[in-house]
């Protein structure tokens, strides 16, 4: 596995990111992308192929999460009580989860990260340096994939799951628009530039996924497996 | 850091700081009954009390889940809600805002967790600075002793037990505010607190608290314009405050 990592930023206290083996990937991407059809087929490929890996994923922390759901059932956060309640999600999983994993050499595969929490909190206007500060308590991955489609395509697969639009996914806060449909498109967009915005500081792989699941799949073991295979 | 009135907010806001058993608690309280009678717009805020994010932050301290950055990134969601949701709206709204506790009890405290400092300042930097900060240094010892006579039960992070200072509560939670003392004094000057001596008398600190206040903010700026709107069970009080009112305008 790979030798040691290192902090964006501050870190953790009392914690040596050298000392953090293991390898931590990243999958990025709208709902609808695929990430969780692609977790789960690498998830399945890895422990087949004999590598113990770990998932961790956004608003998924004992410490906060219920009332995190339950806050934004109400809608009545602001937004940056939304950053700091998220950011409080993440480092709980960070601290509990993703640090453990890695120093016992797991594969973890994270289901988004700092980066979608950064991207929404910047089309709400937040400051990006604010956010890299905050988010200085991330160790990097080793390799993070956004899983980028195009807006209308993203529209499509959700209503055909769903049959409906994500009230927060299609950023309904902001009042961008009264309606639904156009309020996601709006919103989507935003997030793919703001995504771009972030791409100049940290370095992610853009992956093409308004290709079929299997085209994909097929990219990301491929990107993974070489991975793996440098860091011995 | 620029003050809310270097924001050009009509409103002001005043901090008291210091050690719990300091007496700063008694202090702003004993200033907001006298701003009220005043007639002055007043609003209290209490560190650690956002409806929203108690419920978390209680089962943190309760289950011992909190770490040093968990428990100053709680702390920083449950202030960012009081001030975008009170704090804020006030003080564009001309009101003086008490507040028992700013963001220099999370300097102190995080800091001496082991966060790094300026990774705590940027989190709360969206803040602005008080108008007026004032800190209530009374000698450890009397803190102390404040606090270990009338509630001698405290609670594991309060004392500090998660950094392993003492394996008995007691000398840990001695060590852990001596530290957080030793924060508080070192930003004392940076951030210009205002020093109060608390092992004067309550009446005596009280006068010079309200002489500082008044020093430093035009208080009949402050005043309600009108009355307080009363229960529709007491006319009779209501017309008394508004010819009081005629006789302010």
């Amino acid at each position: 596995m790979s030798k040691g990592h290192r902090f964006y930023g501050h870190g953790i206290p009392r914690v040596n990111a050298e000392d953090l083996g293991g390898t931590l990937i990243v999958i990025e991407g709208a709902d609808g992308s695929g990430r969780s059809t692609q977790i789960a087929d690498l998830v399945n490929w890895l422990e087949t192929s004999g590598r113990a890996t770990v998932q961790v994923g956004l608003k998924r922390s004992t410490l906060v999460s219920e009332e995190l759901e339950k806050a934004q059932e109400g809608n009545v956060l602001s937004r940056t009580t939304l950053a700091l309640f998220y950011a409080t999600d993440f480092a709980d999983q960070l601290e509990n989860i993703i640090l453990p994993a890695l120093k016992s050499g797991f594969i973890v595969l994270a289901d988004r990260y700092i980066y979608t929490l950064m991207a929404r909190d910047m089309v709400r206007g937040m400051n990006e340096t604010w956010l890299k500060n905050l988010y200085g308590i991330a160790p990097e991955p080793d390799a993070v994939f956004y899983l980028s489609v195009e807006p209308q395509e993203l529209v499509q697969r959700n209503l055909s799951k769903t049959a409906t639009l994500d009230y927060w996914e299609s950023g309904m806060d902001l009042g961008l628009s009264r309606d639904l449909f156009d309020s996601f498109l709006k919103y989507q967009s935003a997030m793919g530039d703001a995504f771009r915005q972030l791409q100049k500081s940290y370095n992610f792989e853009i992956i093409d996924a308004n290709r079929s699941v299997t085209a994909v799949t097929k990219e990301l073991r491929k990107k993974i497996g070489a991975l793996l295979e440098n860091c011995g | 850091m620029k003050t809310f009135s270097e924001s050009h907010f009509p409103g002001r806001l005043i901090a008291v700081e210091g050690l719990d058993g300091s007496g700063k608690s008694t202090q702003i309280y004993l200033l907001k009954r006298w701003l009220e009678a005043e007639g002055i717009k007043v609003y209290f805020s209490e560190w650690n009390s956002s409806e929203l994010v108690k419920s978390a932050t209680s089962k943190g301290k309760k289950r011992e889940l909190l770490t040093p950055t968990t428990f100053s990134l709680i702390h920083a969601t449950d202030f960012a809600d009081r001030y975008e949701r009170h704090l804020m709206p006030l003080l564009r709204a001309g009101y003086i805002v008490l507040c028992d506790r700013y963001v220099f009890t999370a300097f102190a405290r995080d800091v001496t967790r082991g966060c790094p400092p300026d990774w705590v300042r940027g989190n709360y930097s969206f803040a602005c600075a008080p108008d007026l900060t004032m800190f209530f240094k009374a000698d450890l010892e009397v803190s102390l002793n404040r606090i270990l006579e009338g509630r001698p039960k405290l609670k594991f992070f309060e004392a500090g037990m998660d950094l392993r200072l003492s394996g008995d509560l007691y000398e840990s939670f001695k060590i852990f505010q001596g530290r957080i003392l030793d924060q508080y004094l070192a930003m004392s000057k940076e951030f210009g607190f205002v020093i109060i001596d608390a092992n004067d008398a309550v009446e005596k600190q009280q006068v010079i608290v309200r002489k500082l206040v008044s020093d430093r903010i035009d208080l009949k700026k402050f005043k309600r314009r009108s009355p307080l709107p009363l229960p529709p069970s007491l006319p009779a009080t209501r017309e008394e405050t508004e010819k009081e009112e005629d006789k302010t305008v």
